[in-house]
């Protein structure tokens, strides 16, 4: 039987991350909610901050994020585009170099290639081409991810490209505080940073502190603590790893981390990790080839190569075009069962 | 709103009795076809199955009909995400299209397309399209192609006002018209690109006026009525086929449904009633009655075969078997 991923998978993770984390909060919110929360602070403190991109303003933006901003903020502020993709990315460039701060909204990251020229040959670039005399105070938010089936043009997941570009930095928030914390500091950041969001992760709920926080660019987090083996996991992929974990206590003990943010990236915390517990699983969504897991791999293998007692292994996403139907895109994909047997494996090794 | 740049109407006996009916039966279908898909959709959801997004064509299909009557089967078009219409009057057939709808192994694409993603190059029918504008420049390509083959070919693309801001738009249209390339585009402007109305989204009024900027024709039409379609496209194809170039042709019209099914409406209550008054089914269906082509019982007879046969693709494509997941890395390479 066909289960709704959308519904069951969410009320899972859900209810696991209320559970999760030391201190209890009073204050429980979505990582929508956390989201705007970051965004609108930014914008009442700095009057340079403004928001530019599709349906954003009125409708409040295709997963709601910018909600009620239009109101707050009125329509200089809360630029509402064209569908073209690549002026609201070079505008948002141009804008950065003169002295504003935008935040530019792409719908899917799928259309951020429409924008590939001003992200990758302009804004990764300039500061370097200008020996710093040019700054691109910018931040591209996308949505991505898979699990709805919306097939091979609407599921792509793009760290790695971004990765790959010298001069761009690159979040990925898994839960609502860390989306409000990195994005306060993506804000602030002098930098250009694509800042990627999972789409199933807009519905999750989140206990969290009243007063407001940030959290640091390249600092891992360390969502389990465990002895037998670390899986460092990303995005959505952080919850699959984290239930995956809770299935296999008692009998392996499981430490994941999430690096939060891909560039810069703690590869202290996870070296530390590794050479605590001898093995390494890497978990994303994105495609394993050329991926995010195949640059973390290297990276243990050159700092703590002799620590390790097993092959360190990446599950990733299959090396095609995401499949629309349920069933396909489903085994496309990491899913929990997967990291138990791939732990289980490795553990035996 | 017919447009007034466009006074001239066609000699309604151009199109032969036959033709019309078929035109009507294809704007039935359509119509039928995204009735019986939103209620299949909403079925599986209420069973806990989500199945992509949705883009109906409901209001449109005067567009869509017009292009089946004129255009032949070798003649390439190249839809959108809101694509069900153009590839049913392409001749797609709807039980195929209902098991890719479902991400069944016998739909379209095998369950790997889905709604936006169904493609028959027999038919001449290139595909649906995720991406707003995705179209345009490979449009370009197929006239190209048609053009280089020494061939008659003709190629339409379909975009929504939305598209027409997307930098594609002004690469494709500059190259068709440099070219002289046989390929007609043909925007349905539907007054909202997603939540976004179209002043937000375009500066001018027709967006024909860009032809102007390419140095091909450009007209700006009511795309709810058959006849005015029907005649401005068929004009067009003809040029196209003689080697005399593109053509823009910007149909106003309506879409009855929100943006797609996860989406809620927004849009004005009065300004959708005024076009829900329009609808392009129920006005050429009066044309015909009035024009004595059609009796009431023959009108009814006919929508009804339609409905049935949509109903068989609904139990069809329910039947059809899902995929063999071992099949996931099939038709990656060619
Ligand atoms: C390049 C790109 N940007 C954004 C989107 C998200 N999106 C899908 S449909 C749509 C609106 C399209 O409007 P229009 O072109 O007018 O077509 P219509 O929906 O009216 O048929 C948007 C913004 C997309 N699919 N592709």
């Amino acid at each position: 039987m066909l289960k709704s991923v959308l519904c069951l998978m969410l009320i899972l993770y859900m209810t696991m991350s209320g559970r999760k984390g030391a201190k209890r909060y009073m204050r429980e919110i979505t990582y929508t909610v956390a989201l705007r929360e970051a965004i609108t602070e930014e914008m009442e403190n700095d009057k340079n901050v403004f928001l530019i991109g599709e349906d954003i303003a009125d409708f409040g933006g295709v997963f709601g994020v910018t909600k009620g901003l239009l109101d707050k903020f009125g329509r200089n502020r809360v630029r509402q585009t064209p569908i073209s993709e690549g002026a609201i990315i070079g505008a948002a460039v141009g804008s950065a170099m003169t002295g504003i701060r935008p935040i530019a909204e792409i719908m899917y990251v799928d259309f951020i290639t429409f924008g590939i020229d001003q992200m990758v040959n302009q804004a990764a670039k300039l500061g370097y081409m200008s020996a710093g005399a040019v700054k691109v105070p910018l931040v591209v938010r996308a949505q991505q991810g898979c699990g709805t089936c919306e097939a091979a043009q609407h599921s792509q997941q793009l760290e790695a490209w971004f990765m790959h570009t010298p001069g761009l930095k690159v979040a990925m928030p898994s839960d609502a505080y860390d989306a409000k914390g990195l994005l306060k500091i993506a804000i602030r950041d002098d930098n250009p940073v694509v800042f990627l969001e999972h789409r199933l992760l807009y519905a999750t709920k989140q206990n969290v502190p009243d007063e407001t926080w940030t959290v640091p660019f390249g600092k891992a987090a360390i969502k389990r603590k465990g002895k037998e083996i670390t899986v460092v996991a990303t995005s959505f992929c952080v919850h699959k790893a984290l239930a995956a974990a809770e299935k296999l206590s008692g009998k392996i003990d499981v430490e994941v981390i999430d690096p939060r943010t891909l560039v810069p990236l703690d590869i202290d915390t996870i070296t530390e990790s590794v050479k605590k517990t001898g093995r390494l699983l890497v978990v994303h969504e994105s495609v394993t080839q050329c991926g995010v897991g195949a640059e973390i791999v290297r990276q243990v293998m050159e700092k703590c190569f002799r620590s390790l007692k097993s092959v360190p292994k990446v599950l990733g996403g299959a090396s095609i075009p995401m499949p629309f139907s349920r069933v396909l895109e489903e085994k496309a994909i990491p899913q929990e069962l997967d990291i138990i047997e791939t732990v289980e494996k490795m553990i035996k090794e | 709103m017919t447009c007034q740049k466009f006074a001239k109407c066609l000699n309604r006996r151009l199109i032969s009795e036959k033709a019309k009916i078929n035109i009507l039966r294809m704007m039935y279908l359509i119509r039928e076809f995204e009735i019986a898909s939103r209620k299949m959709f909403k079925e599986h959801q209420a069973r806990g199955e989500f199945l992509g997004a949705l883009h109906n064509c409901d209001g449109q299909e005067a567009i869509a009909a017009s292009m089946g009557a004129i255009f032949r089967k070798d003649d390439y078009v190249f839809t959108t995400f809101r694509g069900h219409g153009h590839s049913l009057a392409k001749g797609a057939e709807p039980k195929k299209m209902m098991a890719e709808l479902l991400g069944r192994a016998a739909g379209y694409s095998k369950g790997r397309g889905g709604s936006m993603h169904m493609f028959d190059p027999s038919i001449g029918l290139m595909g649906g399209n995720g991406v707003v504008g995705g179209g345009l420049t490979l449009a370009v390509g197929a006239a190209l192609s048609a053009q280089y083959r020494n061939t008659d070919q003709v190629c339409i693309c379909f975009f929504g006002d939305g598209a027409a801001a997307t930098g594609a738009f002004h690469e494709a249209l500059n190259m068709a018209g440099l070219w002289r390339l046989p390929v007609i585009y043909i925007c349905e402007n539907n007054l909202w690109a997603a939540t976004t109305p179209i002043n937000f989204g375009c500066p001018i009024k027709d967006i024909s006026d860009r032809a102007a900027g390419y140095n091909i024709p450009g007209k700006s039409i009511d795309g709810n009525d058959v006849y005015i379609v029907y005649e401005t496209l068929n004009e067009a194809v003809i040029k196209a086929r003689k080697g005399e170039g593109a053509t823009l042709i910007e149909c106003k019209t309506y879409r009855h449904h929100p943006h797609c099914m996860v989406m809620p409406e927004h849009r004005p209550k009065d300004e959708k009633q005024a076009w829900l008054a329009k609808d392009p089914i129920s006005c050429f269906e009066n044309m015909l009655l009035q024009e004595n082509i059609l009796c009431r019982e023959e009108q009814q007879k006919l929508r009804k075969d339609v409905r049935d046969l949509v109903a068989e693709a609904v139990d069809y494509a329910e039947k059809c078997p899902l995929p063999d997941v071992n099949t996931l890395y099939d038709y990656v390479w060619a």
